[in-house]
């Protein structure tokens, strides 16, 4: 055991750093859950790319650095410092780009990874259906096969950043004899097709965050297959995996809410202390960013070594969602009667991004997999427990 | 950077874990109950052979040479299996601050510690009574700012008994003029690594221990049926299990960091263990409290095994220091003016 960065580690630090305290724009974006919220985050990707700082952990020949988890844990560190825009194809270059390297065809990496990677191509979700959500092997979409295309018909909602991206990608039914996890083929879907409609669903902040897509005979090119008739079920559970997981949500997003958290405590020490529960919640929250941070390196460096990754994984989203939702549900504390007031509003002085933020964690306990769903994962694939 | 613990290490931990399992079992440690000292020689003795009294003795002194950062995972085996004797004691607590004392003290006790022949504890003001005193050959004990250093023939004993019946706790009282070791600065220091030290191996403990509560669960809730099915198929037990895994999970890499802390010496190691304190005891505790519920009222009886361990779990929480001890020691260190927190922070 050494926990000290080697000087290739400091060095790449340093060379992240330097890059965006350069590039990241001064001016915070606007959400990209508006039209142009969203053009602006797509130029960010394109200037990310630019510096081939788009996806690190990606191989050179792809427009990545190669980099490992490590790496990758430092790259993320430094970004959440910059307060470097939100990734908006996160989608695509976190979930399907490793799927793709792993299961997609060379002619297939190479006609959609360096348009992902510039985010002229923007990914949306299509897993969820309105009768299958924890249940996602209850899909009923269906893809029928008919000479070198599939027709899709059926609908897919909750689907995230739909209502602006370019592409969705999902599992359908290719089989209509088929049932549960069976007969299910991973499919990309461009949501210019004709045929499909995409109605945005408003979140609690009033904005399109994610929608509804409805397929009404939409032609695909086989082409866009991903993995073999039938796999699909496969395919997807590679993009829920481990690594794909510390892609979205690594320890730095948590550490430095947790530092603006101490912070704004440190602020308003006087009311907040009013609550002695305050003060507790706050080490607590400190405590836990750090337990994430450290256990997530732990698990990166035996994965580094070529160790494998267990059902043990299975606790990092739980662990995490429930974190941001309490460290969030603390700032709502102490601004007290502000936590309501819009961040434009007059009365609403120094009250910063929490109320987004505290909007926004009340989804992490929900997407990617409900956490009871994960708490009868870990009792029964971790601990053994009969089901 | 790198976060693992080496091949040795890990079979280390499995041989001694296959040891412990095998020989320390829910049977002996209610033996030792029945018996006056509730510790049993021959185990001591053996693990006196295995070189576990000795790990963190000197090579100089007939030891293993090792460190906090080889022997936490071994504290952990410790824990699961609940072990009464004092070894996480001695090679956490103990045998580091004769190795400091150095001179004479050290040259004398440790190497009768890594034979097995001699038992050396260490009491600290704020843990009120000092553990297993009454098999010591030697007592450090903090007075006031001294130590000093008391043989079995200089003190007087009165038991302080525990609700856990494999804890032996004594007040000790220095009855003849027994030598200071250490006063001034030399003793502060002293005395504040044996109580990061002692805080670490309550920490490893506890992981150990939530792990055996977790285990012995899982079987008794496989087993037990009502409504025609086994209980631990009911989601309302699984989360209960589910949200300890959570805890445990994310309190071993923190132990581990704390233990590599003390063991190269860093600056923040005493924030590192109070946060490996506070987790590990916590997730040990979430532990006791979910599986006494999923045992019912079986969980309430003498005669299940769950309370050994419970009971462990419940006093190591609040012994080298309490829940309050170790957060105000957090707190000070992150709401202090240009603490370096956030992203970036955790290695630097």
């Amino acid at each position: 055991m050494d926990l000290a960065y080697t000087e290739q580690q400091q060095a790449f630090r340093e060379e992240v750093r330097s890059w965006l305290a350069e590039n990241v724009p001064a001016e915070p974006l606007q959400t990209f859950d508006t039209a142009e919220g969203f053009r602006q985050h797509r130029e960010w990707e394109a200037t990310l790319n630019s510096g081939r700082w788009g996806m690190v952990t990606w191989p050179q020949a792809l427009g990545g650095r190669g980099c490992d988890l490590i790496e990758w844990l430092i790259f993320e560190e430094e970004y959440y410092r910059a307060r470097a825009p939100l990734r908006v194809n996160q989608n695509g270059i976190f979930l399907l780009g490793p799927t793709l390297m792993e299961y997609g065809t060379e002619e297939q990496k190479a006609r959609i990874l360096p348009k992902m990677a510039n985010g002229e191509e923007v990914w949306a979700q299509g897993w969820s259906e309105p009768n299958a959500g924890s249940d996602m092997a209850a899909i009923r979409s269906t893809a029928k096969r008919e000479g070198d295309k599939y027709i899709i018909n059926g609908q897919k909602t909750w689907s995230t950043r739909a209502v602006w991206a370019d592409w969705c990608f999902g599992m359908f039914r290719t089989d209509p004899e088929s049932e549960r996890h069976r007969g299910l083929t991973f499919i990309l879907v461009p949501l210019d097709s004709p045929g499909i409609t995409v109605r945005p669903i408003p979140q609690l902040d009033g904005l399109p965050g994610f929608a509804e897509i409805f397929f009404d005979n939409v032609e695909v090119s086989v082409d866009n297959r991903l993995g073999d008739e039938g796999a699909g079920w496969s395919v997807a559970m590679a993009t829920a995996g481990f690594e794909r997981g510390l892609m979205l949500r690594s320890p730095a997003r948590f550490q430095e809410t947790a530092r603006r958290l101490v912070e704004l405590y440190t602020a308003n020490r006087e009311s907040a202390d009013c609550d002695p529960a305050v003060k507790d919640a706050v080490l607590r929250a400190y405590l836990d960013a750090e337990s994430y941070c450290l256990t997530t390196y732990q698990t990166a460096c035996r994965l580094n070594k070529g160790g494998k990754i267990g059902a043990e994984s299975s606790t990092n989203k739980i662990f995490w969602s429930e974190l941001d939702q309490s460290m969030h549900a603390t700032a709502m504390s102490i601004l007290g009667a502000r936590a309501e007031l819009l961040p434009h509003a007059p009365a609403a002085q120094g009250v910063g991004t929490w109320l987004d933020g505290w909007l926004f964690s009340q989804s992490g306990p929900i997407y990617a997999g409900t956490n009871e769903v994960q708490r009868n994962i870990i009792a029964e694939r971790m601990l053994g427990m009969p089901r | 950077m790198d976060f693992t613990f080496t091949e040795d290490q890990l079979l280390f931990q499995e041989s001694v874990r296959d040891f412990l399992v095998n020989e320390v079992t829910p049977e002996r440690i209610r033996a030792g109950w029945e018996t006056d000292s509730g510790r049993d020689p021959a185990l001591w003795q053996q693990l006196a052979e295995l070189g576990l009294t000795g790990i963190t003795v000197p090579e100089a002194h007939g030891g293993l040479g090792m460190t906090a950062l080889d022997f936490v995972l071994l504290a952990q085996e410790c824990g699961y299996v609940a072990l009464p004797e004092p070894l996480v004691h001695t090679a956490l607590v103990a045998v580091p601050m004769l190795t400091e004392l150095g001179g004479e003290l050290a040259a004398h006790w440790l190497p009768q510690i890594a034979a097995g022949e001699a038992t050396v504890v260490v009491g600290l003001e704020r843990n009120l009574v000092v553990e297993d005193a009454h098999i010591a050959d030697l007592l450090l004990l903090q007075r006031g700012d001294e130590l000093v250093a008391a043989t079995a023939e200089q003190v007087v004993l009165q038991h302080s008994e525990s609700i856990d019946p494999s804890r032996k706790l004594y007040t000790v009282e220095v009855a003849a003029a027994a030598p200071t070791v250490a006063s001034g600065s030399q003793s502060a220091a002293l005395l504040s690594a044996a109580q990061d030290r002692g805080a670490l191996g309550c920490a490893a403990q506890a992981l150990g221990l939530a792990q055996r509560m977790i285990d012995l669960t899982v079987q008794y809730t496989s087993e037990r049926q009502q409504f025609g099915k086994p209980i631990g198929s009911f989601q309302a037990v699984k989360h209960h299990m589910a949200n300890i895994a959570v805890r445990l999970e994310y309190a071993k890499a923190p132990t581990h960091r704390a233990a590599y802390a003390l063991a190269v010496g860093q600056e923040r190691a005493a924030q590192a263990v109070s946060h490996a304190k506070l987790v590990a005891c916590e997730a040990a505790n979430l532990a006791a409290k979910n599986c006494h519920q999923a045992h019912g009222a079986m969980g309430y009886t003498w005669e299940v095994d769950l309370h050994i361990f419970m009971k462990k779990a419940w006093a190591l929480a609040n012994t080298w220091g309490d829940a309050g001890f170790h957060k105000s020691r957090v707190a000070e260190s992150i709401f202090a003016p240009g603490a370096a927190l956030g992203a970036g922070a955790t290695f630097a």
